[in-house]
């Protein structure tokens, strides 16, 4: 799983509030080349939850370089946009959980798949 | 189809789609044509801007992929959703892609508000139809995923969810719930005409209401090229193939029973999948709202 989808994924229990981001505990990490295209993280960037992104990258261990706080203006930065593609795209959660901060339930990630199913008293 | 060679009849879509299911389904190249053709149209319904912008798209009930390739192909970005653990294991040893979410799209999705471009899914959402647990409402469940997939979705964005419903009816509860929470659009019938190469594409958008995008073969015609052939024949193909394995399988030609079902279970739980208890439901006939 890419911070891209962890940008996204949020708890769906039902009656939760504040389930979203997930936290992530960490097994195991990995990574992989991806195509470096700037069009297509100009495009995502406004939609990115920048707090949510830097503590995914903190837990998967790629937050160094990511800026405390960002700006549509970096995206004319390469480096910024190089070490930005790195983070969202190339750095693979494969094994460990996605934990709701709201209600601590775990969902656990294997093979980079996280198990989001629900137990019939949580839909 | 005949009565009772629906996959949909036959077990809950994570119990049908197995590890052998899943292997067969992806390494058959008609099936992969199959799925590709109609991914491709999805896309054109879909209609994205065409600036050669990647978008980042949802592939419900994704399966192994073969959906999600042909996105890939199509240069987006995907994330994809299945309610098969067996069938994301082959997406996932076939090196797809996108990311991969096993979930069941009956529980709602599990996303955060306006994150995707668009939406498709192929061949998936008619299994919302059915009652395959002790407990599941049909009805609650289209809502819920209906409801989630709207809120998932940026103002807007559309989602195509290419359908094999059982009867006109239940396309038609399918996109009446999709209206029931916002939703504008409608059904698309391609090849309306004619038995084999009739398809229903669910069109469905956010905020917006432009008229529903045309159908194929409305004057009665039949798909011309040798992929759309392909797409035609996906009834019977399907149909027939499983036919063989019901005689070769049980022997009794009375499909994949009971038995079979609890014997599939049990595996999967020694492999230690989440299955629910066995109970006098298992493997029962399945029970449709229409
Ligand atoms: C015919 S396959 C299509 C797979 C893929 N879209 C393709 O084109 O090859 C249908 C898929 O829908 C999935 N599915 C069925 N019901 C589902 C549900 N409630 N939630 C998520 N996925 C589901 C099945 O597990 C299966 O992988």
């Amino acid at each position: 799983m890419k911070l891209l989808t962890h940008n996204m994924l949020s708890c769906h229990i039902k009656n939760v509030r504040n389930g979203y981001p997930f936290l992530i505990e960490v097994v195991k990490v990995s990574e992989h080349e991806a195509d470096f295209d700037p069009d297509f993280l100009k495009h995502i960037f406004p939609r990115i939850n920048w707090p949510a992104f830097l503590q995914g990258a903190q837990s998967l261990g790629c937050r160094e370089g990511l800026p405390e706080e960002a700006a549509e203006s970096m995206l004319e930065d390469e480096g910024f946009l190089k070490r930005f593609h790195h983070a969202l795209l190339e750095v693979f959660l494969e094994e460990g959980s996605l934990v709701c901060p709201e209600t601590g339930r775990k969902f656990p990630v294997t093979k980079g798949i996280p198990n989001m199913l629900l137990n019939e008293d949580e839909c | 189809m005949g009565k009772g060679e629906r996959p949909e009849h036959m077990a809950p879509p994570d119990i049908f789609y197995n590890e052998d299911e899943a292997r067969k389904y992806t390494t058959n190249s008609r099936m992969i044509n199959i799925q590709s053709t109609l991914t491709e149209r999805a896309l054109e319904l879909l209609a994205l801007p065409q600036d050669g912008l990647p978008r980042l798209l949802l592939d419900l009930g994704c399966g192994s992929g073969l959906s999600g390739e042909a996105l890939s192909e199509a240069g987006q970005v995907w994330v994809g959703l299945d309610i098969s653990a067996a069938m994301l294991d082959v997406a996932h040893e076939r090196e797809v892609e996108g990311d991969l979410v096993l979930g069941d799209l009956g529980h709602g999705l599990p996303l955060r508000p306006g994150s995707f471009d668009g939406a498709i899914s192929i061949s998936a959402v008619q299994w919302l139809c059915n009652a395959d647990r002790a407990g599941h409402d049909p009805r609650k469940r289209m809502k819920r995923f209906f409801e989630t997939l709207y809120m998932s979705l940026r103002r807007g964005a559309r989602a195509v969810l290419q359908i094999y419903p059982e009867n006109h009816k239940q396309a038609e509860m399918l996109v009446a719930a999709a209206m029931k929470v916002g939703f504008s659009g409608g059904l698309v019938v391609d090849y309306p005409h004619s038995t084999r190469a009739k398809k229903y594409f669910l069109v469905l958008m956010v905020g917006t209401s432009i008229s529903v995008p045309t159908a194929k073969g409305l004057d009665g015609g039949e798909p011309e090229d040798e992929e759309e052939e392909a797409a035609a024949e996906h009834v019977q193909v399907a149909g027939r193939d499983r036919n063989k394995r019901r005689r070769t399988g049980s022997g009794k030609g009375d499909g994949k029973g009971r038995e079979w079902v609890l014997r599939k279970k049990e595996q999967m739980r020694k492999k230690g999948y989440d299955i629910a208890p066995d109970s006098k439901y298992t493997a029962r006939k399945r029970k449709r709202v229409v």
